[in-house]
């Protein structure tokens, strides 16, 4: 044991940790205190109610709703976006087929790679200001395309109409998240041994056919990684539907969980009752990891 | 995982049929087909993803009335005052300081924190190292939404509410369990034997690490370092809730208060030239770093 070692690890230690349990610990575990209590507005008093607003919130048909387009998006946005990944990433990354090296992109692949990704660092709000705009009635630009074909019928005002505000939506996240997806189905695909595939041409499979045997199998652990983490996006969502439909949608079409936790706690002052959506939300996501993790269990593919 | 049965398409005695297919792998009309249609379809995302953008920056020199009447067309005049007016009037220049004194702090101290909590949990064996190492990785679990309200209160309680520090100090607590996690598998890939050298000249712990192990440490910090930045560019939810001074707002927020109150004022040229400016650094960033980010985010995202 060298001389100073515990002297220094505390030096290097105390005050990320100072920041760390004061602005992200205590806040945490402070907010399963708060959703036990009555807290309201900015007033000092706040009495220790039990689960009382837990038991509110199962009969809060706003929450619920909110609840149901948070479900919606959950199911719709991971599905579409993971496909579109894994069909761009597969085209990128094995499809080509290179003389006897079996896999490698198709022509382009370094162009299409640079491009995908872009949306995704393309700041939220930027986004949801971007595309509010693409879908006005008037000036937007998908209403500028359906009169320019001549499908004058299709155009609406998007945002506002309460079947369409939420695919809307949808649209806009889907095109964000893609990129990120595509980046990392296509480093688990550069992952996997050469051999497999090149066994796979041998034996004369086609591109199909050795997505669904080879590649889809191979990669399942990070398509499920990827489902939880979406996931969580998806049971947030504030940024984009904050600037894109403030007000919660046409009749509240659109509002989420957590714009619904940010007016109770931030309009309303319902501190105690905010908390307890917020606890909430936290065990949907914690649950939605243990599902995904836990579905369709089997025999993981060593290589 | 078995693929014996060779998939009909692709059958050898068709390709000794086409003589100009010898040497290539030789797909058959079918495949072909599949083929062009597949990659007319990456061509389509491509386009996807590139109009929106480039539509948002030719609408930036577009007059307002152009911008109603014509939203498929080319800006007759081009108009660089909509900057101007962006950057002065729509005070986008006082939003793009602010993110930047807040953003560059956040993102240096976050990295100096990090690496130094890092390092220790990776090289060094002490009691409770496992629950520092777990307490970090959970902060990026947990949904920022559960602590909002008491880190409302914990910032305004040390008098930190709608001040720069304030906001730097949370980017930074809400950053650290990321570069944690990434920089602690990255020390512990670096080898120890330099470090152990440099002790036996003399060489301090904290002296090792500062002039050893942080600069062999570049590659990752630099990866972390730019994630960091366009994750904290990108923040929104954060600052809309601790940085109520309209002085102070950072460009997020500031586009969102100019996006929602365009119905009032309409100077939508502006706008639109608002969110050109506030790209910018995002596109500069990803232009120069973009092999880098696009690693850095499948290592972090897989593994």
């Amino acid at each position: 044991m060298r001389y100073g070692k515990y002297r220094f690890i505390a030096s290097f230690l105390a005050i990320p940790l100072l920041l760390y349990v004061v602005f992200v610990v205590s806040p945490y575990l402070q907010a399963v205190y708060i959703s036990l209590t009555d807290w309201r507005g900015f007033s000092p008093n706040r009495n220790f109610i039990g689960l009382a607003n837990y038991a509110e919130l199962l009969g809060d048909g706003r929450f619920w709703r909110s609840m149901w387009h948070n479900a919606q998006l959950l199911v719709v946005v991971p599905i579409v976006t993971l496909g579109i990944a894994l069909f761009l990433a597969t085209m990128t990354t094995v499809a080509g087929r290179r003389g006897s090296a079996a896999r490698g992109g198709v022509r382009g692949s370094r162009f299409y790679q640079v491009v995908f990704f872009f949306p995704h660092v393309v700041p939220l709000v930027i986004g949801g200001v971007l595309f509010g705009f693409f879908y006005n009635p008037e000036a937007g630009l998908l209403n500028g395309l359906l009169r320019l074909v001549g499908f004058d019928w299709l155009t609406r005002a998007w945002l506002g109409d309460t079947t369409f505000a939420l695919p809307s939506v949808m649209a806009v996240l889907i095109w964000i998240y893609v990129g990120f997806y595509y980046v990392v189905f296509s480093a688990a695909m550069k992952s996997l041994p050469t051999d497999v595939f090149e066994a796979a041409v041998l034996d004369g499979a086609g591109g199909i056919r050795t997505f669904v045997s080879i590649t889809l199998p191979m990669i399942t652990d990070a398509i499920k990684t990827s489902y939880i983490y979406l996931g969580i996006l998806m049971l947030d969502c504030f940024a984009l539907l904050q600037v894109m439909l403030p007000d919660g949608g046409p009749d509240g079409s659109t509002e989420v969980v957590a714009q619904y936790l940010y007016r109770a706690a931030f309009t309303d002052g319902r501190f105690g009752y905010a908390s307890a959506i917020g606890v909430a939300l936290c065990l949907v996501t914690l649950l939605l990891a243990v599902v995904v993790l836990r579905s369709g269990r089997r025999d993981r593919v060593e290589f | 995982m078995s693929i014996e049965t060779p998939a009909p398409t692709a059958a050898p005695p068709r390709r000794q049929a086409r003589p100009s297919d010898l040497g290539s792998d030789g797909p058959s009309a079918g495949a072909r087909t599949l083929n062009g249609v597949s990659h007319g379809l990456l061509v389509v995302w491509a386009v996807l993803v590139t109009v929106p953008l480039l539509w948002a920056v030719l609408t930036a020199f577009k007059s307002d009335r152009e911008i109603f009447t014509s939203p498929w067309s080319l800006p007759t005049e081009w108009h660089f005052d909509n900057f101007v007016r962006a950057w002065t009037t729509a005070n986008i220049g006082r939003y793009f300081i602010n993110s930047t004194i807040v953003v560059c702090v956040a993102v240096v101290l976050v990295m100096l924190l990090g690496a130094m909590v890092a390092y220790v949990l990776a090289r060094y064996e002490f009691p409770g190292r496992n629950a520092i190492y777990y307490t970090f990785v959970a902060g990026m679990t947990f949904p920022i939404f559960l602590a909002l309200v008491p880190l409302f209160f914990v910032v305004q309680n040390v008098g930190m509410l709608g001040t720069y520090h304030g906001l730097i100090l949370v980017y930074t607590a809400y950053a650290l369990p990321f570069t944690v996690f990434f920089l602690t598998s990255f020390f512990r890939t670096l080898p120890g034997a330099l470090v152990e050298a440099a002790m036996l000249d003399g060489c301090s712990h904290a002296g090792a690490f500062f002039r050893i192990m942080l600069p062999l440490a570049r590659p990752g910090m630099i990866s972390v370092g730019i994630l960091n930045f366009l994750g904290l560019w990108n923040q929104f939810l954060l600052p809309l809730v601790l940085m109520p001074d309209d002085e102070r707002y950072v460009l997020s927020q500031g586009l969102a208060v100019l996006a929602a109150n365009q119905g009032y004022r309409s100077d939508w040229s502006a706008l639109f030239a608002g969110l050109v400016i506030a790209l910018l650094p995002v596109l500069a960033v990803y232009v120069a770093f973009q092999r880098r980010i696009q690693d850095g985010l499948a290592v972090g995202a897989v593994k």
